[in-house]
C-alpha cells in the first residue's frame, strides 16, 4: 500500500507543482466557460441588439408611422440612411439588414390587404447574420401589420375613404359585393367616430397578434431558473480535464522514453499496483480541477447544484475515473508522446464535440444526438447539467454513472490489453 | 550472489542473448563489456526482471526470479543507462520514492535516503532538484536510486555514460566503497578503462554470446603476446620481413606505423629494429603497450571494441 501512495503522491506533486498544467486545466475552462456561457445568455438578460437600417422612399404619413414602429421596437437598432449607404453597411458587416419602404407604400398598403397590389418592401441582410434576419422578418411583419391595419382603421383614415371611393367607382365588383364593401367601410368609420374618446383617438384599432403567451422555463425545481454557465462550466470542465488525461498519459510514454517506467517496473511492483496507482492519481487530479473550476463557477457566476449533492459528486467521481482510464488507454496504445499528444486531442476534442460540451446536444441534428449517445462526454455533461440547472434528483445521476464506469472499465481493460510491458 | 545461467532471448530471428551465463559473488565487481548492441542491456534487463527470458535461470542468494519475483527483485537495485529521476521532485523526494516502492517503513526510509546521499556525495544537495545537477550528479543519484533499498546486487548499465572525468572517478571512488560494503556488482561498460580499473572478473560479450571471461590476468593470457610494439617508420619494408622476425607473433603495417605483438621487449624489440635498418628504413617514433582488453577482444572477435 506504501508503494501505491507514494506513486499517487508523486503524480500529485508533479502535477501540482507544473504551474502551467494548473493554469491550462483551471484558468482556461473557467475562462472559456465564462464566455460561452455569456454567448448563450440567460433568460433574464437583455438580448443584444440587430442594427437595422430603414430607408423611407415612400415619404408617406404611413410609411413614417412604420418607420417610426420600428424604431420603437426594442430588439432593434435603427438607423436611417439612403438605400445605398445601407447597403454599403450591410455589405461591410456593420448592419445585419437594410429595411427599403417603397415609393407608393403608403397608397398600396391598405388595399393589398384586402387583395390589391402589394408593395415590394426590400430587406437586404448581411448572410452571416442569417440568424438575425428571421428576427428582422418577425417584426418587421408585426409592425407593418399593426401601423396598417391601425390606419385603416381610424375613423378620419385617408386610406379608408380612398378605400371607399375606389370600391364605388370598382366596375370589375359585382353590385352585391360592391354594397357590402361600402356598407363595412362605413360601419368601421362609424364605430371609430363614435366609440373612441378625443384623446384616444391616434390609438385607434389595429390588427393585433391574437394571442399571448405565457413562458415557463421547465426545470424540475419551479424556483430554479436556467443558468447558461451551468451548462458551458459542465461543458468545458469535461473538456480541460479530459485533456489534463491525455497529459497524463502523454507523461507516461515521456517517463517511458526517459526511462522512469523502467526503473519503476525494477521494483516489486504489481501490474496493478503501477497501473492503477495511475488511473488514481488522475482521477484524483480531475476531482481537484473540477472542483475548483465548479467553485469559480458558483462563486462569480451564480452556477447552483440545484439537484442531488450526492447525484453530482457520483457523475464527477464517475467521469474522474472515466479521465484516468482514458489517460491509461492513451499510454498503451501511443507510440511517441508526440504523435500521440496531436491525436489525443483530436480525440478528446472530437468527443467533447459530440458530446454536447461547447452547444448542447438538442441542437444536433437527430441521426447525431442517437449516435452521441455513445460518446462518454455525453453522459457527462448530461449527468452534471441534471444534477445543476435541471435539478434533478439521484437516480437521475445513476444512468450517466453507470455509463461513464462502463467506458472506464472498457478503457482500462483495452489498455491493460494493449500495454507493451517489455518494451 | 548472483547466478545466471543459460540465459537467451530472441526478437524475431535475432538472438539478442544466447546462452549467457555468469556469476558474481559479494563483494566482487563483475565487468560485463561488450561493443554496443552486444546484449549487455538486455543481459542486465533479464537479470533485473524487466525483460522475460526464453530461457534461463537467475537466482540471487538462493532465490529466483521465477519462484519469488518480489523477493528477488527486492535484492537488485537497478542503475538503468537512462538517467531515471523525477527532474521536479528534490533529490531526496527521488530517494524517498524509490524507497517507497520496496515498501519500506517510513523512518527507516529516510534514514537509509540520508544515508545513500552521503554514500554518493550528495547530503549538501538534499533539497535540490536533479534539474540544478550537473550530469555527473545525476548520475550519482542514479545510484543512490538504486541503493535505498539496501539490494545485495547492484546491476549498473553504463552508469558513466556522459560524465565528465572527475565524475567518472566520483562514481568510481563509491563503486569502490560499495564494493568494500559486501555488495555484489555487474557494471556493463564498453569502455575497456572503467572495466580494467574496477572489475574482479570480466566477461566479455558479442552479438549476444559470451567470448571469454575470466580475471583480467587470465583475459590478457589469451592474447597471442604479452606486448604490442608500436614504430613509425620513413622507408618501405615488406610486412612479410617483420612477420618472420623470430619472437614476433604478429604484424601488422597501415600508412608509416608498423604495429607488432611481442612476448619479450627487450629480447625481441632488437631484431626488429635490426630488421628496419637492414631494410633501409629509418625510425621515427617507438613505443611499447602491454596488451589490453581491446587486444583480447580484437584477437577472439577480429573487430574493434568500439567498432
Amino acid at each position: 500500500m506504501n508503494a501505491f501512495i507514494a506513486l499517487v503522491r508523486k503524480d500529485l506533486v508533479l502535477y501540482f507543482s507544473n504551474r502551467r498544467a494548473l493554469l491550462m486545466s483551471i484558468a482556461a475552462p473557467i475562462l472559456i466557460a465564462a464566455f460561452f456561457g455569456s454567448l448563450f445568455g440567460n433568460s433574464d438578460s437583455k438580448p443584444a441588439h440587430i442594427n437595422v437600417a430603414v430607408t423611407d422612399l415612400d415619404r408617406s404619413e404611413l410609411s413614417g408611422r412604420v418607420v417610426a414602429a420600428l424604431r420603437g421596437e426594442a430588439t432593434f437598432d435603427v438607423t436611417e440612411v439612403g438605400e445605398a449607404d445601407a447597403l454599403a453597411q450591410v455589405k461591410a458587416g456593420k448592419l445585419a439588414a437594410a429595411i427599403t419602404v417603397p415609393a407608393g407604400f403608403g397608397k398600396l398598403a391598405g388595399s393589398a390587404m384586402f387583395g390589391g397590389t402589394k408593395p415590394e418592401l426590400v430587406v437586404h441582410y448581411d448572410p452571416s447574420q442569417a440568424m438575425a434576419l428571421q428576427v428582422v422578418r418577425g417584426l418587421m411583419a408585426q409592425h407593418v401589420m399593426q401601423t396598417v391595419s391601425q390606419s385603416l382603421m381610424s375613423a378620419s383614415s385617408p386610406l379608408l375613404s380612398d378605400l371607399r371611393d375606389r370600391t364605388l367607382q370598382s366596375t370589375s365588383l359585382p353590385d352585391q359585393r360592391r354594397l357590402e364593401l361600402t356598407q363595412m367601410f362605413d360601419s368601421i368609420a362609424k364605430v371609430q367616430s363614435t366609440s373612441m374618446p378625443a384623446s384616444a383617438a391616434p390609438k385607434a384599432a389595429a390588427f393585433t397578434l391574437p394571442y399571448v403567451t405565457r413562458e415557463e422555463p421547465a426545470s424540475a425545481r419551479p424556483e430554479t431558473k436556467y443558468n447558461s454557465y451551468s451548462h458551458s462550466f459542465a461543458g468545458m470542465g469535461v473538456q480541460f480535464v479530459l485533456l489534463m488525461g491525455v497529459d497524463l498519459g502523454v507523461g507516461l510514454l515521456l517517463m517511458r522514453r526517459m526511462g522512469l517506467w523502467k526503473r519503476l517496473r525494477a521494483a516489486p511492483l504489481s501490474r496493478g499496483k503501477l497501473l492503477g496507482s495511475r488511473i488514481a492519481s488522475c482521477a484524483l487530479i480531475a476531482l481537484v480541477v473540477f472542483a475548483i473550476v465548479y467553485a469559480a463557477a458558483m462563486a462569480a457566476f451564480g452556477v447552483r447544484i440545484d439537484g442531488s449533492v450526492p447525484g453530482f459528486i457520483a457523475v464527477l467521481v464517475a467521469f474522474a475515473l472515466l479521465t484516468g482510464s482514458f489517460g491509461l488507454l492513451i499510454a498503451a496504445i501511443g507510440r511517441t508522446p508526440e504523435a500521440t499528444r496531436g491525436l489525443a486531442i483530436l480525440a478528446t476534442l472530437l468527443m467533447v464535440m459530440l458530446g454536447g460540451a461547447w452547444v448542447p446536444s438538442f441542437i444536433f441534428p437527430e441521426w447525431l444526438q442517437k449516435l452521441s449517445l455513445f460518446v462518454p462526454t455525453r453522459w457527462a455533461v448530461d449527468g452534471l447539467d441534471a444534477m445543476t440547472w435541471r435539478g434533478l434528483p439521484f437516480h437521475d445521476a445513476l444512468l450517466p454513472v453507470a455509463v461513464m464506469l462502463g467506458f472506464a472499465a472498457v478503457f482500462t481493460s483495452l489498455a491493460i490489453w494493449r500495454f507493451d510491458w517489455e518494451e | 550472489m548472483l547466478e545466471a545461467l543459460g540465459l537467451r532471448k530472441s526478437y524475431g530471428m535475432r538472438a539478442a542473448v544466447a546462452d549467457v551465463a555468469l556469476t558474481v559473488r559479494s563483494g566482487e565487481v563483475l565487468g560485463l563489456l561488450g561493443p554496443n548492441g552486444a546484449g549487455k542491456s538486455t543481459t542486465i534487463g533479464i537479470l533485473s526482471g524487466l525483460t522475460t527470458a526464453d530461457a534461463g535461470t537467475v537466482r540471487v542468494n538462493g532465490v529466483t526470479l521465477a519462484g519469488d519475483p518480489d523477493d528477488f527483485k527486492r535484492r537488485i537495485g537497478l542503475v538503468p543507462q537512462d538517467l531515471a529521476l523525477f527532474e521536479d521532485l528534490t533529490a531526496l523526494a527521488n530517494i524517498e520514492l524509490f524507497g517507497a516502492l520496496y515498501d519500506m517503513p517510513k523512518a527507516r526510509l529516510r534514514e537509509r535516503a540520508v544515508h545513500v546521499l552521503d554514500i554518493v556525495g550528495l547530503a549538501d544537495r538534499a533539497r535540490d532538484k536533479p534539474s540544478t545537477f550537473s550530469g555527473g550528479m545525476k548520475r550519482r543519484l542514479n545510484i543512490a536510486c538504486a541503493l535505498v533499498h539496501d539490494p545485495d546486487v547492484l546491476l549498473l548499465d553504463e552508469p558513466t555514460a556522459g560524465v565528465d572525468p572527475q565524475s567518472r572517478n566520483a562514481i568510481f571512488d563509491n563503486l569502490e566503497a560499495l564494493k568494500g560494503q559486501g555488495k555484489a556488482l555487474v557494471y556493463t561498460t564498453h569502455y575497456m578503462e572503467e572495466a580494467e580499473r574496477l572489475a574482479d572478473r570480466i566477461v566479455i560479450i558479442d552479438h549476444g554470446h559470451v567470448v571469454a571471461s575470466g580475471t583480467l590476468t587470465e583475459l590478457y593470457a589469451a592474447l597471442p603476446a604479452a606486448q604490442t610494439l608500436q614504430v613509425d617508420v620513413e622507408g618501405d619494408i615488406e610486412i612479410g620481413v617483420l612477420a618472420s622476425i623470430p619472437g614476433v607473433k604478429r604484424a601488422q603495417k597501415s600508412g608509416e606505423r608498423v604495429t607488432l605483438a611481442i612476448d619479450d621487449l627487450t629480447r625481441d624489440g632488437c631484431g626488429v629494429l635490426q630488421a628496419l635498418a637492414a631494410a633501409g628504413c629509418k625510425v621515427r617514433h617507438i613505443s611499447s603497450d602491454r596488451g589490453n582488453l581491446e587486444d583480447v577482444f580484437l584477437a577472439l572477435t577480429g573487430r574493434q571494441l568500439r567498432d
